[in-house]
Order: structure tokens, then sequence, then C-alpha cells
């Protein structure tokens, strides 16, 4: 099984195109850090253009305020919304990839079951998300924190503001980017499902794309009749949980409670939602190849 | 015996409210004057409906006539409006510029109550109360209503520098404003804990308490703090 993961991993590393996701990222992190570089003081004023009224911001506090963990915490922001698209092009490809290069077959006399080829698959798109998390993490938090230096994080929410002290920051990011694999791991399960059901990759990157847009979308919307009926089933609202680890509790005088998680069930809760969908995807995929007329 | 300490309680009495509004604030004012400039470490505790933020440590500079900078160096501090009305020396900085009435003595704690009324119709401030003890020389609560920036209050408790009228803690009260961004901008993840009650539309009031600790008086202050 190990080598046969191995020969997968091999796969994808060897293929130009899935250094295209490692180079968009890149790209992508250092506009935003470029631009934050050069303009974060219009970004910082934008910000704070609801709280002027109350408060006084010298340009010590803008520039405490604009540190390398705000930096990534707003491409986090940007990019695991976009992230979806890169993993699709991965894990679309596992099955339908191998059928429409006629090398399925092929791989199928090999002496493992047609599940543990799907599982194989999945392990190894599992570990390429793992891999373009671990280069965000290098590019967007110690990127940032190199380039702005490390400060307070001050969180701006539609009904309030959260801030935390800097030295309670690090491992909040560390809990971020372990959900946000599993955010993009449910992805991967998807565009596997989808890769089973096509001969040609095109079709399940772009159908992956189409659900997570759809789905993102209704999570978005402010219906008052979706919010107990579709929202909390559609994965996509809880692919966000990560921001969860940056809501911080406070005491009744509103002073932060250092190292708390204001709703840290809702967090597991939505942890175990996208555990569900990925047995779930998964499920469905081993289902549907097992029984499906391998002709290529 | 009892008639002697009941003569010396009567005649403290006399003497303390036989002080006039103008001898009163003359005597805080003349400590307030001692101090041309400090630099104190405090612990800033920050309660407005919409924050959550931790205790910050942090440097609160002053110069005369009316700089004061509160500073936080390590981490971010959000520091209210009209912040420099912790400094009592703001309320007397033009001592010909206000008319004094005396309200007499509260009730429970005996300080003095006297206004402050602006005599230039075009002040920023419209209208400030303190409350001066009288024994002590020094303003222990004050509230100043301006135009633009709603009532700012000030409770303050003093301990080892009370001789310069400077407070050991200082609870500052103002106006804070609603706080609102659409969801569209901040993508919040709904983890339904952040459902507030909806806004009653009276103003707010948020609250910065500072214990102070280490006054460095009058041993100078760089400009450069202050820009």
């Amino acid at each position: 099984m190990l080598a046969l993961l191995w020969i997968e991993l091999n796969k994808i590393f060897r293929r130009p195109r899935t250094y295209i996701a490692f180079g968009a990222m890149a790209a992508i992190v250092w506009l935003i850090q470029l631009a934050l570089y050069f303009d974060g003081q219009a970004y910082v004023d934008l910000m704070l253009s609801n709280l002027s009224g109350a408060f006084e911001f010298s340009e010590v506090f803008k520039k405490q305020l604009l540190n390398g963990y705000l930096i990534c915490f707003v491409i986090l922001n940007t990019l695991l919304i976009q992230m979806p698209l890169l993993v699709a092009l991965v894990a679309g490809d596992a099955i339908a990839g191998e059928a429409s290069q006629g090398t399925l077959r092929f791989q199928l006399t090999r002496p493992i079951s047609r599940s543990q080829l799907i599982l194989i698959k999945f392990a190894a798109s599992a570990m390429y998300v793992i891999a373009l998390l671990i280069w965000l993490a290098l590019l967007a938090l110690a990127g940032s924190v190199l380039l702005f230096g490390m400060n307070d994080l001050v969180v701006l929410r539609s009904t309030g503001i959260d801030q935390m002290q800097s030295d309670d920051v690090l491992w909040r990011y560390l809990a971020a980017f372990g959900f946000a694999s599993m955010a993009l791991i449910t992805v991967a399960a998807l565009s596997l499902l989808l890769s089973v059901l096509a001969d040609n990759p095109i079709g399940p990157i772009i159908a992956t794309m189409s659900v997570v847009i759809v789905f993102t979308i209704l999570s978005e919307l402010n219906i008052p009749l979706y919010d107990t009926t579709v929202k909390p089933w559609l994965f996509t609202t809880h692919m966000v949980a990560w921001k969860g680890f940056f809501y911080v509790q406070a005491d009744a005088e509103g002073t932060t409670l250092r190292g708390s998680i204001e709703n840290l069930p809702a967090i597991m809760r939505s942890l175990g939602i996208l555990v569900g969908y990925i047995i779930l995807f998964l499920g469905t995929a081993i289902y549907i190849f097992k029984r499906k007329d391998i002709l290529t | 015996m009892k008639h002697i300490v009941t003569a010396l309680f009567l005649l403290l009495t006399l003497s303390v409210y036989g002080q006039t509004p103008t001898e009163l604030v003359t005597a805080v004012k003349s400590k307030l004057d001692r101090v041309t400039n400090y630099c104190a470490s405090g612990k800033m505790k920050t309660n407005v409906l919409f924050l959550k933020a931790p205790i910050a440590s942090v440097q609160v500079y002053f110069k005369k006539p009316n700089q004061l900078r509160i500073l936080n160096e390590k981490g971010i501090s959000f520091i209210p409006k009209g912040s420099m009305n912790m400094d009592l020396s703001q309320l007397f900085i033009d001592p010909s510029g206000f008319d004094l009435l005396d309200l007499g003595a509260d009730a429970k704690t005996g300080w003095r109550i006297i206004k402050l009324l602006p005599r230039d119709p075009n002040s920023e401030v419209v209208l400030s109360t303190i409350y001066v003890d009288a024994k002590a020389g020094l303003i222990r609560r004050s509230s100043t209503t301006t135009r633009e920036n709603g009532t700012f209050e000030l409770e303050l408790s003093y301990g080892a520098y009370a001789e310069y009228g400077l407070a050991d803690k200082v609870i500052f009260t103002f106006n804070s404003q609603e706080y609102k961004l659409p969801k569209g901008v901040t993508f919040d993840y709904d983890d339904g804990s952040g459902k507030k009650a909806p806004s009653d539309g009276k103003p707010k009031k948020g609250r910065v308490e500072i214990q102070y600790s280490n006054y460095q008086i009058n041993k100078g202050v760089p400009e450069s703090v202050f820009r």
C-alpha cells in the first residue's frame, strides 16, 4: 500500500500542472503582501472607518495593527475560498485522468482491490492538500511575520472586534491550518467522487468548482428560510470554521480570556460534519467504482 | 472633653464647607499646577460592548498644557476619543473661562459638587461638573459634556501621588457608537454564539480603566512621544 501511495505521490508531484497551484498561491500571497506593504495604511483606514467615531487611531496604532498575523488572516480569508479550485485540479484528475489516458484498467491489474485504489488516490490527494497548506503557511504566516513583524491580532467580525495578544496567536494558526486541511480534504473527496463518475478530468474539476461556488453562495446568503434548513448541512458553511479559533471569549468586563475559544463545540461540530462528508463522498466513490465497468 | 471634640468637629466642618467654589478650585488647581509633565506606567482595561480586548500594559505621557498620549509599546490598545480628558488639568487650562456654580455637598460622600459653566458660547465643552474632596483638595469625580464627542465621566482614586493631584486609578466613561460590518465583508463563521440582541438605539457607554504605577513627575517627556 505504501509503495502504491509513493507511486501516486510521484505521479502528482511530477506533473507540471501540480505546481500551478503552488505558483498561483505564491503569486496571490506576494501580491497581497506587496500591496499591504506599500499601501497598508489605506487598508487599515478602511478597516477602522466604522470605529473612528469612538476611538482615536494614531500612526503608531495603525502600524501595530498591520502586523504579520493580521496580514496572514487577510490572506487566509481570501485564499481559502479559492483553494478548492487548486485541490480539484489534482483530486478531480485522480481517476478520470487515468481513464482518459487509458491507464486505469492497467492500474487495476495490480493485486489491490478497487477500494484500496480509491483509498490510495484519496490519501495522495489529502497529502497534496497538506503540502499546499504547508506552502501557504510558509508564505502567508512566516513570510508576513518576517515582513511585517508580530503584534496583537485584531479580528473584525460583523458584530464586534476580537483582540488577542501576540503570544496567544500562533497556536490558533496551527489549529486553523489543521482545520483548513480537513475542509480542503472534503473538497478533495468530493472531487474524487466526481472523478469516479467521469472519463475526462475536466468534468470533475468544473463540477467540483460549481458545487463549491453554489454552496458558498448559499452559505453566505442571508435568507432566514435557509439559515436553519439548508445552511447547517452545507459543507461550505463549515469550511470557514477555522475562523472560530480566532473568536475569543471575554469576561464580564470585556477582557479577552487568554487561550480561550468562543465556541469550541461549534468548531468540533463543524469538524464532525466535514468528516461525515468525507466518509460519505469516499464511501459513495468506492461503492460506484466497485460496480463501474472500466473500459479504458 | 466631649464639648471640645464637638467644637473641633464643628470648626473643621465649617472650615471645609466654608470654602467658596473658587477657593476649592484654586486649591485643586495649585496641586495640578505642580506637574508640568509626567510619564506613568499603567494597566489598562477596556470595556466596550463590541470589543474584546486583553488588559494592556501602557505608558501614559503628559505634557502641559494639553498633550496626553497613551502608548502600548508591546501590543495594541484601542484608545477612546477624548482620552485627553483623562487629565484633570484640562478642566482648568483657562481658569477665567468659566463660571462656577456651587451645588453643595453630595449627601453620601460629602464631596462638594461644583459646576463649571464656560463663558465662551462657542466652547467645545458645554458643561463640566466636578466632585471635590475638600479636605484632601482632590477631584474625585468629574463629568464633562462636549459638543462633538458626547459626555465623558471620570472617577479617580488617589494614593501615593495625591500631593500632585495625580490619581492611582482612573475610570474613564465615554459614549461609544454602534458597531456593525456587513457579513459580506467579514465572511464570519456563524458559530451560533455571535447573535446579539438588536440595538435599542440608545447611546452606549464605553469604559476604560487605568491603574497607574510608577509616576515620573517633572522629569521631562520628549516631544516625539506625542507625534
